[in-house]
């Protein structure tokens, strides 16, 4: 991976001017690296990894895996179904997988009963939906690379050889 | 009743940090660029390794030499990463990390009054071991060529008694390493001269402009050589205390002969974790290389910027800024950097005599805190400029 790429992963707040110096670089250079990713659809979008757990008054404060087969259409495969149940906007994530059931959501609600009433009044009755099955997420310890806890103390010594 | 302590000991010079470290363990909220140490968690398949043969129940004493399976591990990785050969059975000793390696060559090689070439600015140890093993240390200060060593510079110290020479590349506290040709000018000269080299490459895989060349690859320079290393540094296992010594097998034997009756072996938890970091390890070693190398741009800049003149280090985790146009000595500058600013910072003085216009500066610590740490001494320095 691009070292630029690799310094945005770690910290998307590390400013062009910061990455030039660490690389060597032009600020422009960098400037113009990261336009061109972002042009090209390799940087998507930069985003806030929240705990959610220590957040109040939160819209999402309840996570639910769901396990969902459907019935492929013709032609279309399974994208347009896909595209059917990822457009609400209670889903977050939506993966298609190989094995015994086909799509995983990561679905969001306030509470329980938004997730479920969810899965019961807009998923389950699609029509290409054969059966879905809920996890609710009991407890989140790490999310793309971020273990979610407050930062560890700095066990080193303040000097040293 | 009269001194306990012994007049050799009571002689040597203690360590210059010393007593700059109790001032910055009194105070809170200091950023610290004093820490001679990656500031990486060792990585966990590491630990895990570790942790596994203790629920295992390795729990015993190693051979004295150290685990086959870790010497065979280390004779794979040298002969595979640099072509270097050495025998697992009669070449390699596992130490506690390099400071022990270091500390039984010279007691396995000196004779009484033998001298030993120690180049400077340089780690804290080096003349204070030679004089406990019975030699004579010879300084050799590389201060007016940007502290890097050449065959010049070694030649004028050389007479009959000089029977050895320390090498660090890179170097702890400047970062100044050597390519390959350099080091090899340094070797014929050397080996005209029959002076064994001790080179200490913990440092060696946080090489970063050029390609790390052990010593002992050398043309007819590895029977003339004893290479010390170690996982501390690569794989930030510092506290593990797991180092190696390579080197012809009747050296390597008299040292064995000394760490069976001091040391024994090293810890066996330490030698399980240092075997996984042989086979899982490099990858995290070249990540934390590639981001210190990051930094190491970002710092040496940075330097320069406030003013404090700065070569670019080519190797370990450490600049070595001038400061002499600050008007104070480096004791003063790091004691009221410390006080004003809360960084802390690494008296050059610690590195050999002479260094009062010179600071180190570990960039072992996060971004954020190298960032932080750079404005607060811009700050200190234009106070000072306003005085």
């Amino acid at each position: 991976m691009d070292e630029i790429l690799e310094i945005l992963k770690k910290d998307a707040r590390t400013t062009a001017e910061d990455i030039a110096k660490m690389l060597k670089k032009k600020a422009q250079a960098v400037k113009d690296a990261i336009r061109k990713y972002e042009k090209e659809g390799i940087i998507l979008k930069y985003k806030t990894i929240i705990n959610q757990e220590l957040v109040k008054d939160n819209d999402a404060s309840v996570r639910a895996l769901i396990e969902v087969n459907i019935v492929p259409q013709k032609d279309l495969g399974f994208d347009k179904i896909a595209e059917r149940i990822y457009s609400f906007p209670e889903v977050a994530s939506c993966y298609l997988l190989s094995g015994t059931y086909d799509l995983l959501l990561i679905v969001e609600g306030k509470d329980l009963n938004t997730v479920a009433k969810f899965v019961a009044e807009k998923l389950a009755p699609l029509e290409n939906v054969r059966g879905t099955a809920t996890h609710f997420l009991l407890r989140k310890y790490k999310e793309d690379g971020v273990v979610l806890k407050h930062k560890e103390e700095n066990k080193r010594i303040a000097i040293s050889y | 009743m009269g001194n306990l302590v012994s007049r050799k000991v009571q002689q040597m010079q203690p360590s210059g940090i010393r007593k700059f470290f109790d001032l910055v363990l009194g105070m809170k909220d200091v950023i610290s660029l004093g820490v001679g140490e990656p500031d990486f968690v060792t990585p966990w398949q590491i630990r895990e390794a570790g942790i596994f043969s203790l629920e295992e129940g390795f729990t015993s004493y190693t051979s004295n030499k150290g685990l086959y399976k870790l010497r065979l591990g280390i004779s794979h990785f040298l002969k595979h990463n640099y072509g270097l050969e050495y025998c697992p059975d009669e070449e390699i000793l596992i130490t506690v990390g390099v400071s022990e390696a270091y500390d039984l060559v010279m007691r396995a090689m000196l004779e009484q009054g033998d001298k030993v070439l120690v180049p400077f600015p340089c780690y804290v140890s080096y003349g204070p071991i030679v004089e406990l093993a019975g030699g004579v240390p010879v300084y050799i200060d590389t201060k007016s060529n940007d502290f890097k060593l050449t065959p010049k510079l070694i030649e004028k110290s050389i007479d009959k008694k000089v029977k050895a020479i320390v090498l660090n590349y890179p170097s702890n506290p400047t970062g100044v390493s050597y390519t390959k040709k350099e080091l090899s000018e340094m070797n014929r000269m050397l080996l005209k001269h029959k002076i064994t080299v001790i080179s200490d490459e913990v440092y060696g895989d946080l090489t970063y402009d050029f390609t790390h060349t052990p010593f002992a690859t050398l043309l007819n320079a590895k029977e003339n050589t004893l290479y010390l290393n170690g996982f501390s540094k690569s794989y930030a296992m510092t506290g593990w205390r797991v180092g190696f010594a390579c080197g012809p097998k009747d050296v390597i034997a008299a040292m064995t002969k000394i760490h069976q009756y001091t040391i024994m072996c090293v810890s066996i938890t330490s030698q399980m974790a240092a075997c996984e970091a042989l086979v899982t390890g490099r990858k995290s070693v070249e990540e934390m290389k590639r981001e210190y190398k990051r930094r190491r741009e970002f710092v040496v800049e940075g330097l320069n910027k406030i003013g404090l003149k700065c070569h670019a280090p080519q190797g370990a985790f450490y600049a070595f800024p001038c400061i002499k146009n600050t008007g104070m000595n480096c004791l003063e500058f790091a004691e009221k950097l410390l006080k004003e600013q809360k960084v802390a910072v690494v008296p050059g003085s610690a590195f050999g005599p002479g260094l009062n216009d010179y600071i180190r500066i570990s960039y072992a610590s996060s971004f954020d805190n190298l960032k932080e740490a750079l404005s607060r001494m811009d700050t200190f320095f234009k106070n000072i400029r306003r005085r």
